[in-house]
């Protein structure tokens, strides 16, 4: 099996253009050409030393869906619901760790999904569980603000890539109300008009992306609310217990910045 | 400009603090048509109190007036403190504002006893109903009974609410009737099998007709206060361990006492150390969790739960004669018994093993604590120092780390090494 590609002489590298289709594609590429690449580049990386080849993979929605149906036939949704997982955190490496995951799914024939001791299998899962984590955390400490407009606007920028995972949620538990969550960090977000959530980019300089609301723009009351959430939050606090350093490990300091009951008001 | 709502919100919140339980678990309600909110199976904590504990729903009481003189509540009648009282208007708002703004699961509402038992309790169930017939509140609701409320009251209550829950506070009677004169086990028990037998009957119900109302669909629970009076943890446990045999109880806290009136001469002058409540929580988690029985525990000659070590790693010195485990071989269950091995890792484990011998350095990867584990198990390359070879006392030593020893006993904050 393993013959198959390798040649240990080159190096090859693929270059895509970083979306989840293109992965496939690079993997659709691998097959035909017989080559599997060692390390996959985006569109702007300067190509590393000592290539031997380099392959410029073109996304194409038709190969991407043969690989997704081909992965279908071998993995549960959960185990698809896991690679996208660990696609969307965006970490360095984890793109070509998904190109060897998936290779090995197609490359033998007893499922791998539980072979934990390939570090492979298990990097991938935790990688995963990692993500889901940050979507957790995502929607823990979303926060919505109550525009002027009877709208609603939450500003987020989590570590990983996780808005769109956590879009169930909202459009579940606030189905009856229109809300805009927006990522500050990746800038884009999704709009939800009381039907669907829809994906949108905001202009540059546009007066959301501070991440709170300025007075003109939220509702009369909403001042009000975040005070008096943080006025509990304070009264809920046992304070012959302070535990600063538990504290800051559940609610790590990066979400801080738009909780309400973390601010210091005037 | 003064928000007078705000300090009624601070004062009653206050109020509250001290009851423990937050969980807002147990029930999954997917949004409809017309209605505010879903409840998720899993309760989502949406923000962690500087003492770190989680803030999942807004936690309040109705009024902290009271006509009960507890030793061990701030809101007894004889403190001097500011009372305050909402309308029910005023809480329903709240509740539906900061619901809508991400920041709570939904509410837990508790009360002072005004009047008598079922004036109150019919107020408590007023906020209900108003939440859920008139806002079309969907979110989650926790309410708590009043100790001696009718059986009619708590059924209406049963209908609105996701959970009831009533405090036992103390274990054993004698020491209830001696803190609080009011109070007895009955006044307490009677309305804990009201809510059972009301959750045992809608589920019957709904077996048989789909649409049959529910009852408190999360079921129920208590609370005990540990360390204003002399119960062991043994006595502390057993009965926790009865309560879990109603199929309706689903939590028992256990809630360090706070001398806050320290003027009470009935009460200790010092609080419990932090550790002991974490025990005791570590102790209910392996019943409920790890297949433990209570007596395995604590028992005649250990009636209370060793403070420097965990319950599990305490059970698994006690019984040398259990390891080592064959990590290759033996069932889940006992796999689970090893300490620095948690649910995750075990089932990892036997996942794993159908394919490959399982070797110390991927039990690493799989997130055991081979410091804590290697004494207990046996697996292919591990050298044979176990518990059996030392003697559970070097094993000891060794697991309490230097650290471990300069921690103050108020600084613990693992739930389980590998949870
Ligand atoms: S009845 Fe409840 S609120 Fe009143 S004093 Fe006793 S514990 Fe406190």
């Amino acid at each position: 099996m393993m013959n198959r590609f390798s040649n240990p002489t080159q190096t090859a590298v693929f270059r895509y253009d970083k979306t989840f289709e293109g992965l496939l594609c690079a993997l659709f590429d691998a097959y035909v050409r017989h080559t599997f690449p060692e390390q996959l580049i985006g569109p702007e990386e300067p190509i590393p030393l000592f290539t031997q080849q380099i392959h410029e993979v073109l996304t194409r929605t038709e190969a991407a869906e043969r690989v997704w149906k081909g992965l279908k036939r071998k993995l549960g949704s959960n185990v698809r619901r896991m690679l996208v997982f660990a696609w969307l955190s965006e970490e360095e490496g984890s793109d070509t760790l998904l190109l060897r995951y998936m290779r090995k799914t197609f490359d033998t024939p007893a499922s791998i999904i539980g072979v934990f001791t390939d570090s492979d299998v298990l990097q991938v899962k935790k990688i995963a569980q990692k993500v889901a984590k940050e979507k957790e955390r995502l929607i823990q400490f979303v926060r919505f603000q109550k525009a002027g407009d009877g709208s609603y606007f939450a500003p987020v920028s989590p570590l990983y890539n996780v808005l769109p995972l956590s879009l169930g949620y909202f459009t579940d538990r606030f189905a009856d109300q229109r809300w805009l969550l927006y990522d500050t960090k990746r800038r884009y977000g999704y709009y939800y008009d009381l039907k669907q959530p829809l994906e949108v980019t905001l202009e540059e300089d546009g007066p959301l992306l501070e991440g709170w609301l300025s007075d003109d723009l939220c509702a009369a009351d909403e001042h009000l609310f975040q005070e008096r959430w943080k006025s509990y939050f304070q009264a809920v606090t046992i304070r012959e217990r302070l535990h600063p350093q538990l504290h800051r490990q559940l609610m790590p300091r990066r979400f801080w910045k738009y909780l309400p009951e973390k601010q210091s008001y005037q | 400009m003064k928000d007078s709502l705000r300090e009624k919100l601070e004062i009653l919140a206050e109020s509250a603090k001290y009851d423990v339980s937050c969980a807002s678990s147990g029930t999954t309600r997917k949004h409809k048509n017309g209605q505010i909110g879903s409840a998720h199976g899993w309760g989502i904590c949406h923000s962690f109190t500087e003492d770190g504990r989680c803030v999942s729903l807004l936690k309040i009481m109705l009024t902290n007036y009271c006509i009960y003189d507890c030793a061990y509540c701030i809101n007894r009648r004889s403190n001097d403190l500011r009372r305050a009282t909402f309308t029910i208007a005023e809480l329903v708002e709240l509740t539906v504002e900061f619901y809508r703004r991400n920041y709570i699961e939904g509410l837990f509402l508790s009360s002072g006893v005004i009047r008598n038992p079922d004036y109150t309790m019919e107020r408590l169930v007023r906020v209900a109903r108003q939440l859920r017939e008139v806002e079309h509140f969907n979110g989650y609701l926790h309410l708590k009974s009043i100790p001696g409320a009718s059986r009619e009251l708590v059924a209406k209550a049963g209908r609105y609410a996701d959970r009831l829950s009533i405090n036992l506070e103390i274990a054993k009677e004698e020491n209830l009737k001696r803190l609080a004169p009011e109070k007895d086990h009955a006044s307490i028990f009677r309305p804990m099998s009201y809510i059972s037998q009301g959750f045992l009957e809608s589920a019957e119900d709904r077996r048989r007709l789909r649409h049959a109302p529910r009852f408190a669909p999360a079921g129920q629970s208590t609370q005990m206060i540990v360390g204003a009076s002399d119960e062991t943890d043994r006595e502390i446990l057993t009965l926790s361990s009865t309560l879990y045999t109603r199929p309706s109880m689903k939590r028992v806290y256990y809630s360090g006492y706070i001398p806050i009136n320290d003027y009470d001469r009935r009460l200790p002058t010092q609080q419990p150390p932090l550790a002991r409540e974490h025990r005791l929580y570590q102790a209910d988690w392996l019943m409920r969790f790890y297949g433990f029985r209570s007596n395995e525990i604590v028992d005649e000659r250990y009636p209370n739960l060793d403070l420097e070590i965990d319950p599990k790693l305490s059970w698994a010195l006690r019984h040398p004669e259990c390891f080592p485990v064959d990590i290759n071989r033996a069932d889940y269950e006992l796999i689970l018994r090893v300490p620095g091995i948690g649910v995750k890792s075990a089932q990892l484990i036997v996942t794993a093993r159908r394919y490959h011998r399982v070797t110390a350095s991927m039990l690493r990867k799989m997130g055991v604590v081979m410091k804590r584990a290697q004494y207990f198990l046996q697996c292919l390359e591990l050298p044979a120092l176990g518990i059996n070879e030392l003697n559970p006392r070097i094993v000891r030593q060794r697991l309490i780390t230097p650290a471990q020893r300069r921690q103050s006993p108020n600084q613990l904050t693992l739930v389980f090494p590998n949870e």
